[in-house]
């Protein structure tokens, strides 16, 4: 539906991307005693860390194979086997991700060999789980560096077992792809909705167990302190079925499947009643049961909600930002309430840009997004914190969403899915919208007397969400 | 940027670092580095330069993950707070249209947002294809009239510290020794008060910090002709050989600015700190004894003594909350016995000291504060900040933000000392902000209630084996 405007201008002025080595380290932050080692500069992880940590306002364990001038130029081969050989003797990991970054790849390194190399020099330390993924910064976003993590995990850690018709041995185990458009908060209502219908569900990667943000009695730790099991990836082609959450999962689904030979089902996004439906027929579906009431009866709040706030939704200029799969969610959703997307801005290509209920889309960044916001006079803007300049000058609500949210408490936290989480982004929605809400201009007829002078009192605009 | 003139700024004479054994600019380990790299260094240091367009060249790790995100403060432009890059892509990198990409994305910067001057940042990418920045700066300079500064400071040429250097030698190059002051506006002329010109090095406005103690400046009349970079116009940068004396704020990572001001143009420079009343006090003396004017040495001296008294009166009341509380305080260098004196001027007790980029005279200056038996801390892994709170029962930990969660998930009260802070502890008046902050985590009621295991798992505990606290393992 929507026109995809490739880039225009040589410098990118408010970037709205956030890499894709740090999407990839943000999967293996949702496996289970882990830790990511950036392939790349310290500067690389430092940077990385800092955006993770003030996002998520946890501790964030990341590492790197801090390449310096000798190694860049030479090699820093053996600054892969040295990082890996200190962090398991360190720590003892179930797993270390091993993202590549513009630099390693510029030089030209093969982290697959490199492993490989590893392996036979240390096989004392077989008992961690190594996973090699090329993710360079010149190419794509957060999403697909993401999405390439979760990949490669498959690859590297879920056996072939589909001549093996292992598949519906565990009946109740469902295995959820989850893309990085979902919140830790999201993924607990996932979980949630799964368990609703007596299904287990199995999620990869689970930045709900490793990032929601909980305080346990030990004070510290190098690795992290949930997320899947390495060890129940082995499960993974025992299931009855497997959910995918994003466009952007596609080719790590497709892996899936064909390794584990277990049936799939395949969700854009879980935002809204119509993507709440297809999720709930397909548990239905799955585990053979009747829709729980409590699910009946949250779809009808969701309803009444719709209702309610139609007369703010309805019509409402807004301008989005965001990751692809993140955009089209929330594209398809506000649409679906009667909004009108004035302006879409994507970090990075991706196919499900075309499907976007817009006249167009840019890949661009947080500039284009405020031009176009202005000259389509939006009502709303919907995008990451950095967005809040933007917002402040066209004197638009923001609603945040996406990464990085560091002037905001909370965001991680926030569930968007499912028909709860659908109402109260509706709520806000039009809360926002009421904040903002600019009056018809006052006319004092020139026959009235009085002494009345001066404008109006006017509310300053920004009540609730309304960015600071 | 070659090896030979990487080791020269690694080798900054007049840092303390090199006169004895090297203990600070150490060799990076793979698996087990922390902290920022020379790009990340340079970026600091510059960034605050308010109405230059900051342009990172370079794939989107560097700026996507950085812009925007300093707590440095302006008065005015706010150009410096627009995230710019080249966003190099996969055929940039492979066809080499990287300088191609630079030299329009510069021309794109003055069109659209009219710098006073552009800074282009080199990252680790275009270093490694070969990117000349300073031919296409030079280049772009000419065609557009613009004034554009290549910062050769890709990340793998070493740490954070050495591209705060390689930005100060970037100045003193390229921008430094350029223009002459402007006139004293008449306006601020006042009779029998010596106007002398002062430069602040390494003092970055976060959080606004700076103007709890500009005012006294003024008071003085001390102009400051140029803060490298906290609240700084390009064209003040452009003046700082004009100066009489410079002050190196609180950080050894400029110092060769000031080395080099001294050596070229004659600019006498000392280094101290605006945290805590006597340092703050001291770095006013500091500047009267530089400028060796009797009647600003005296007028100093007065202020002095209505500050100090005015602000020891205004932190009375919170001394009393804050005395004999014990504080393990973890940061890098310079800042460590500066923020010390600051916390014994309200009573508080320092119970042990990071020194783990502190030279041998700082910890000399540390010892001379806290006497023989203070413990310096050396590990800053967050297990072992933690083991060094328990062991020494420090009531908290005063860090940069780095280990902010590390306390918080140990239940740890906690005060931000470093860049990100959002509050400003500077100055006289930035005491007050400072107790407030440290009241505010000291006496929060929320410890009690998060420390306190939940009301049924000391039942549950009676019925099974005692739950253990802070295990070891996970």
């Amino acid at each position: 539906m929507a026109e995809v405007l490739k880039r225009a201008k040589p410098l990118t002025v408010n970037p709205l991307k956030a890499s894709q080595p740090i999407g990839a380290a943000l999967a293996f932050l949702g496996m289970r005693r882990a830790i990511p080692m950036l392939h790349g500069s310290q500067g690389c992880t430092a940077f990385g860390k800092v955006f993770l940590v003030r996002h998520f306002r946890e501790p964030i364990p990341l590492q790197t194979t801090a390449m310096d001038q000798v190694s860049s130029i030479m090699s820093a081969d053996e600054n892969v086997i040295e990082g890996l050989r200190v962090l398991c003797e360190k720590n003892s990991p179930e797993l270390i991700g091993l993202p590549t970054t513009g630099l390693s790849e510029t030089q030209g390194c093969d982290v697959q060999r490199l492993v490989r190399e590893f392996r036979a020099r240390h096989p004392e330390f077989s008992a961690t789980a190594v996973v090699p993924v090329n993710t360079p910064d010149y190419s794509g976003c957060l999403e697909s560096g993401f999405a390439l993590a979760v990949e490669a995990i498959i690859d590297t850690l879920v056996p072939d077992s589909a001549g093996r018709c292992l598949a519906g041995r565990r009946p109740r185990q469902v295995n959820v792809l989850a893309s990085s458009m979902l919140t830790p908060g999201d993924i607990e209502a996932i979980k949630a909705w799964i368990e609703a219908f007596g299904l287990q569900p199995l999620v990869l990667p689970d930045i709900g167990d490793s990032l929601d943000g909980h305080l346990v009695d030990q004070d510290t730790s190098p690795l992290t302190l949930g997320g899947t099991s390495t060890g129940d990836l082995a499960t993974l082609g025992e299931a009855a079925a497997t959910l995918v959450i994003g466009r952007s999962l596609q080719r790590a689904a497709d892996l899936l499947k064909t390794r584990s030979g277990v049936p799939d089902y395949r969700f854009d996004h879980l935002l809204g009643l119509d993507a709440g439906d297809a999720f709930t027929l397909a548990l239905a579906e799955i585990s053979g049961q009747p829709v729980p009431a409590s699910v009946d009866r949250q779809r009808a709040q969701l309803q009444d909600a719709m209702v309610d706030t139609h007369f703010m939704t309805g019509f409402l200029r807004v301008a989005i930002a965001g990751d692809p799969d993140l955009l089209l969610a929330l594209g398809q959703f506000l649409h679906g309430v009667g909004a009108e997307i004035v302006a879409a801005v994507a970090a990075a290509r991706s196919e499900v840009l075309a499907e976007l209920p817009a006249a167009s889309v840019r890949i661009g960044d947080l500039e284009d997004l405020e031009r176009e916001a202005r000259a389509h006079r939006a009502q709303l803007m919907v995008a990451n914190s950095h967005a809040v300049p933007s917002a402040e000058r066209l004197q638009l609500p923001l609603l945040r969403a996406g990464f990085p949210q560091y002037d905001w408490v909370g965001g991680y936290a926030r569930t968007w899915v499912g028909y709860r989480g659908a109402r109260q982004a509706l709520f806000d929605v039009a809360n926002l919208f009421l904040g903002n809400h600019h009056d018809t201009p006052v006319h004092r007829s020139i026959y009235r007397v009085g002494s009345e002078s001066g404008p109006p009192h006017q509310a300053p605009p920004g009540a609730g969400l309304v960015g600071q | 940027m070659k090896t030979a003139e990487i080791t020269e700024l690694l080798n900054e004479p007049a840092c303390t670092h090199n006169r004895t054994e090297k203990s600070g600019c150490a060799r990076t380990r793979p698996g087990a580095t922390a902290g920022g790299c020379s790009f990340d260094g340079a970026q600091i240091a510059l960034l605050p330069i308010a109405d230059v367009a900051h342009i990172v060249h370079g794939p989107i790790a560097c700026a996507g993950a950085s812009w925007d995100n300093r707590g440095a403060r302006s008065s005015g432009p706010t150009l410096y707070r627009i995230g710019m890059t080249t966003d190099l892509t996969e055929q940039d990198v492979i066809m080499g249209r990287g300088e191609k990409r630079l030299f329009l994305a510069i021309k794109q910067a003055i069109d659209d947002y009219a710098p006073k001057a552009v800074f282009v940042y080199a990252t680790c990418v275009p270093a490694l294809i070969g990117d000349d920045l300073e031919a296409v700066a030079r280049a772009a300079s000419e065609r557009w009239g613009v004034p554009v500064v290549p910062v050769d400071c890709a990340g793998f040429y070493g740490t954070k510290n050495l591209g705060n250097r390689i930005a100060g030698e970037a100045m003193f190059k390229y921008v430094i020794g350029r223009r002459e002051p402007e006139p004293l506006p008449a306006a601020a002329l006042r009779p029998g008060i010596r106007v002398h010109d002062v430069n602040l090095i390494g003092e970055y406005n976060i959080a606004g910090e700076f103007w709890y103690v500009a005012p006294l400046f003024d008071e003085l009349g001390l102009r400051i002709l140029c803060t490298l970079s906290g609240d700084a116009r390009f064209h003040e940068v452009q003046t700082m050989h004009r100066a009489q004396a410079s002050m190196v704020v609180c950080a050894k990572a400029l110092l060769n600015v000031a080395r080099k001001l001294e050596a070229d143009f004659g600019v006498p420079f000392f280094e101290g700190s605006f945290y805590g009343v006597s340092d703050t006090s001291q770095a006013f003396r500091d500047f009267a004894r530089l400028l060796g004017d009797a009647d600003l040495a005296a007028r100093t001296e007065a202020m002095i003594t209505r500050e100090e008294a005015r602000i020891r009166a205004a932190l009375e009341p919170w001394r009393a909350r804050l005395a004999g509380k014990r504080v393990l305080l973890y940061t890098g260098g310079v800042k460590s016995w500066s923020v010390v004196s600051a916390l014994q001027d309200l009573g508080m007790t320092v119970v042990a000291t990071g020194t783990n980029k502190s030279t041998e005279e700082d910890k000399a200056r540390i010892r001379e504060l806290m006497g023989d038996a203070t413990r310096m801390i050396t590990d800053g892994s967050p297990k072992a900040l933690l083991q060094a709170c328990k062991d020494y029962r420090a009531d908290i930990l005063i860090a940069g933000g780095r280990n902010l969660y590390t306390a918080l998930k140990a239940r740890i009260p906690f005060l931000d000392i470093n860049q990100e802070r959002e509050f400003g502890y500077a100055g006289y008046d930035g005491m007050l902000e400072l107790v407030r902050q440290l009241a505010l985590t000291l006496e929060s009621p929320v410890w009690r209630k998060v420390r306190a295991p939940a009301p049924w798992a000391a039942q549950q505990a009676a019925d099974e084996t005692p739950p253990v606290r802070g295990g070891s393992d996970g």
